[in-house]
């Protein structure tokens, strides 16, 4: 590998408003390897590596770029100059044109033409020629809105190199992706770096970092606070710089599942091995459930299965297999087309909510942990004491329908004391606060008042270590207590740590159903791929 | 963890509350001065002396009590049509049906005050006018609001349309059965009149300001405190902040709609007691004048708040008046114009001024606000919202 200098960004200073994002951060990069940029969400790597594609220019600090050969000075420069200089960022959000073809987004913006008219055979020939090269297979002349995640991220890659990209920036690429998928990623990234290319890559999943990498730098709190060779490091060693202390990584959970302490005589009988129990007080029951969504009737396809108080039953699956629906079909946010779903009340007797809207079946004990908290789970422009009562401002009013402004301050001061938000400051908008934080606000309103059953979907997307140690550590607290909790996620790792069952969903429809101490990465990755059919 | 204190203190709060007092005036404030620039330069395009203008428009307006009575007459009406903007705003609907909500108001309030008997005691048949009044807007509302909450049709396309045929069908009732001869107007109403503030005070002789204005306030203030104070308040504010945030919590996003253009249209309907009422006594063709459209300007420029909206109605109210001052000098349109460059000047200035605000603040003390101190705070996690719209919804500012 050679040394030469590809990226070297010093003190590098960024504010958003009062916020701090970059508070002097230093990356070096060179020519020809893989680097991983790790920390926790609301570290600053995003922020760090749009300021290098020039998204927008620093506050402060020094930006220099090596890919012409020499090292020269581009701080504040633009997009434009970035990609002519052969700096491409691919985003975690896609920016991809879904009526156009695979060859059209890629030329997009520099068009072959031949006469008037756009040269689609030239294009999609350059289109097939590159993919061959690099490993990308995508079918050029398809249409992007028919593509899965993992080959609109594919197209991304693509049009990234398209344009020339030699320093290739990947903001958290395995998020949407399956293993398999994965690995195939790593090939291709393999590939580029040994054609010359160099790699950023910015994640929090500290397998990937080890397995990938030849170097890291770790940020945290606006700041660089170590660089490493890969080898010389561990999982437990990056993640201790990146928090500042010690802590308890998810995947610890499968062989250290009593973090506190407490029923162990209970648990064991859990114990990875033993025979998982039939559920027996079943408080979450769905039935031959069909739901339609914009693009199919059958989204979710006669699906059923049960979760027990006690029990933590895991979905895991390749987002956009229909699990956003179900659980929309559960909350009572979406119209069901045929099924049932039945939620235990209080007194343990399942009562049928299909017809139920949102406010009745939350109020009879369903909680539900929204997998957008942008979107749904908050109101962004809110005050974190408003956004505490969101789906509960019925019970704090006082007499003519006005809010009961003490009790809704004093229900927020408890919940910011127990989950630990912060800032501590219940009268500063959601917005304001970090991912981590603006989901425990999400958690102690859902978490922190009565229910029986708890829909919880991707409760730690993008979320730092801490706060996802803290959430996982609430779940399980919950489950002890006697609540059935349906755990949907993407991230299997989150779903074999902490589930007592776990499921796969593909099609719309349970294709396999496992207990915790047989189902890894290993078993269930076929089944999220598709490959064992649909046969349940 | 760290124990960070729980409360922040109390110097901490006063220091918000002088940055947010900074941040609401200090912007349309800005916003003002440029738009006395820009007619600074009218003004001497056409020859004239822009002091003297300016001195003979607040002398024609705030100098006299004439003058005065009529700023106060015209900002009673911007400020009913301004809330129904405002609170069609809240919700997330753009409601332009106010100049037909307005006249459908006014109509009804006057219907009302010519079947009364002439014997009804004043009070009770006021009342009844200006309930009459805002059922009259409500009915004009709801229709928009029950296309939007069924069948999801543009509320702002339905209002627009709706302006074209109820004030055509007002007209027709009135010319074919209401009008008094030779006239577009119907009879006076017998009962329900509101008194004068000349009959009050000799200082506002001549005026057509009446204690509508005082309906206007209070009404101002009961928007306030629902807006900031009721859970139906804040479920409307859900809507129209994150309509999928709002059904999450339970609420009925279609009906908060159609209720909320309902209200709306009775907000704005209210404005036609101040003319039915309070000044002319009967329905005429035409009496709201611009008034349902200036009430879009209003909101926007008080932000949506009804402090702001009062305000704000005084500002378009004086400038209005104004207009007829300086007629002298400058052509009244000039002071049309002057309206505008005025709402331009706001919708982009006070974004830029209020971004300008915060820089400055960081650069006076940098180590201001919430700069990453331990763990799990950095970034504010804005995710894909950033891109927000333009529209000067004011968040949830109180």
């Amino acid at each position: 590998m050679t040394e030469r200098v590809a990226v070297r960004m010093s003190s590098v200073v960024k504010r958003f408003g009062p916020v701090v994002a970059n508070a002097g951060a230093d990356l070096e990069v060179a020519v020809g390897e893989i680097h991983a940029l790790v920390g926790e969400n609301g570290a600053g790597k995003s922020t760090l590596m749009r300021l290098l594609a020039g998204l927008y220019p620093p506050d402060g600090g020094r930006v220099e770029v090596g890919t012409s050969g020499t090292l020269r000075d581009v701080t504040g420069w633009s997009t434009r100059e970035a990609i002519d200089a052969g700096v491409g960022m691919v985003h975690q959000h896609f920016m991809l044109v879904p009526t156009l073809t695979v060859a059209e987004n890629l030329v997009l913006g520099r068009e072959l033409r031949r006469g008037w008219s756009l040269d689609r055979a030239g294009a999609e020939r350059e289109v097939r020629s590159l993919s061959d090269r690099t490993g990308l297979r995508v079918e050029p002349s398809r249409l992007v809105s028919h593509l899965s995640v993992g080959e609109a991220q594919r197209v991304e890659i693509l049009r990234t190199l398209y344009r020339g990209a030699k320093v290739l920036i990947l903001d958290e690429p395995t998020a949407v992706l399956s293993p398999p998928e994965v690995r195939e990623l790593w090939k291709v990234l393999r590939r580029l770096r040994d054609d010359g290319g160099t790699v950023i890559l910015i994640t929090h999943k500290l397998d990937e970092v080890i397995e990938i990498s030849e170097a890291i730098t770790v940020m945290r709190a606006g700041r660089t606070v170590g660089r490493m060779k890969t080898a010389e490091a561990t999982p437990r060693s990056i993640a201790r710089m990146m928090v500042g202390r010690d802590v308890v990584l998810a995947l610890d959970g499968r062989t250290d599942r009593e973090p506190e302490g407490g029923s162990t005589g209970q648990r064991a009988v859990r114990a990875p091995g033993a025979a998982f129990p039939v559920p027996h007080d079943t408080a979450l029951e769905v039935s031959s459930l069909t739901v339609a969504s914009a693009r199919k009737p059958n989204e979710v396809d006669s699906l059923s299965f049960s979760v027990a108080r006690g029990e933590i039953f895991g979905i895991a699956g390749v987002e956009g297999n229909g699990q956003t629906e179900l659980i929309e079909a559960i909350t009572g946010l979406r119209a069901v087309r045929s099924g049932t779903v039945r939620v235990a009340d209080s007194s343990g007797t399942l009562q049928d909510v299909t017809n139920r809207d949102v406010r009745s079946r939350a109020d009879s004990g369903l909680s539900h942990i929204p997998e957008d908290r942008h979107r749904r789970g908050l109101v962004l422009d809110y005050s974190i004491a408003d956004n505490l009562i969101l789906g509960l401002q019925h019970r704090f009013t006082s007499g003519g329908g006005s809010l009961d402004r003490s009790r809704i301050g004093a229900n927020a001061a408890s919940r910011i004391a127990t989950f630990d938000i912060r800032p501590p400051d219940a009268s500063l908008p959601s917005r304001a606060l970090s991912g981590g934080n603006q989901q425990k606000i999400v958690i102690a309103r859902e978490m922190g008042r009565e229910f029986v059953v708890l829909i919880a979907a991707q409760p730690t997307r993008g979320v730092d270590v801490g706060a996802i140690e803290f959430i996982h550590a609430q779940l399980r607290r919950a489950r002890d207590e006697g609540k059935a909790i349906l755990l949907v996620s993407a991230d299997l790792v989150e779903i074999l740590a902490l589930s007592d069952r776990v499921a796969v969903m593909y099609g719309g429809r349970i294709v396999v159903t496992l207990p915790s101490a047989e189902a890894t990465a290993e078993t269930l990755g076929p089944y999220m791929t598709g490959a064992h059919g649909t046969a349940a | 963890m760290t124990g960070a204190p729980l409360d922040t203190t109390a110097a901490d709060r006063r220091q918000r509350l002088r940055e947010r007092i900074e941040e609401s005036i200090l912007p349309p404030l800005v916003a003002l001065a440029i738009a006395a620039v820009v007619g600074d330069l009218l003004i001497i395009t056409f020859g004239q002396a822009p002091g003297e203008v300016y001195r003979q428009l607040l002398e024609g307006t705030w100098g006299n009590a004439y003058g005065f009575g009529q700023v106060i007459y015209k900002a009673t009406t911007l400020t009913f049509t301004g809330l129904a903007v405002a609170l069609g705003i809240r919700a997330g609907l753009f409601n332009i049906g106010a100049e037909s909500q307005l006249a459908a108001g006014g109509f009804a309030a006057a219907v009302i005050g010519l079947v009364l008997p002439g014997g009804t005691p004043g009070f009770l048949a006021t009342i009844l006018c200006v309930l009459a009044a805002s059922v009259g807007g409500g009915v004009v509302g709801s229709v928009p609001g029950v296309l939007r909450a069924r069948f999801g049709a543009s509320e702002v396309i339905v209002t627009i349309m709706l302006n074209f045929i109820v004030l055509a069908l007002l007209n027709y009732v009135v010319a074919t059965h209401l009008a008094v001869a030779e006239t577009l107007h119907t009879p006076e109403i017998a009962a329900g009149r509101l008194a004068r503030l000349a009959d009050l005070s000799p200082m506002f002789a001549g005026s057509a300001a009446n204690l509508t204005v005082l309906l206007a306030l209070l009404t101002a203030a009961i928007v306030w405190w629902y807006l900031f104070r009721t859970r139906a308040g804040y479920e409307l504010r859900v809507v129209g902040l994150q309509p999928d945030a709002a059904e999450y919590g339970g609420v009925r996003v279609g009906n908060v709609w159609g209720k909320a253009m309902i209200v709306s249209g009775a907000l704005a309907g209210l404005g036609g007691v101040n003319y039915v009422l309070g000044y002319k006594h009967y329905y005429e063709e035409g009496f709201g004048a611009g008034s349902g459209f200036l009430g879009i300007a209003v909101a926007l420029v008080g932000r949506n708040h009804p402090v702001g909206i009062v305000i704000a109605a005084l500002l378009f109210a004086t400038l209005s008046q104004g207009g007829l001052a300086v007629n002298a000098l400058v052509p009244k349109q000039m002071v049309d114009v002057l309206t505008a460059i005025v709402i331009i000047a706001v919708a982009t200035a006070v974004p830029e001024v209020r971004r300008a605000l915060g820089t400055l603040r960081r650069r006076r003390d940098p180590g201001i606000g919430r700069a990453p101190v331990g763990g799990g705070q950095g970034e504010p996690d804005v995710g894909n919202s950033v891109a927000r719209s333009q529209f000067p919804v004011a968040g949830s500012q109180q």
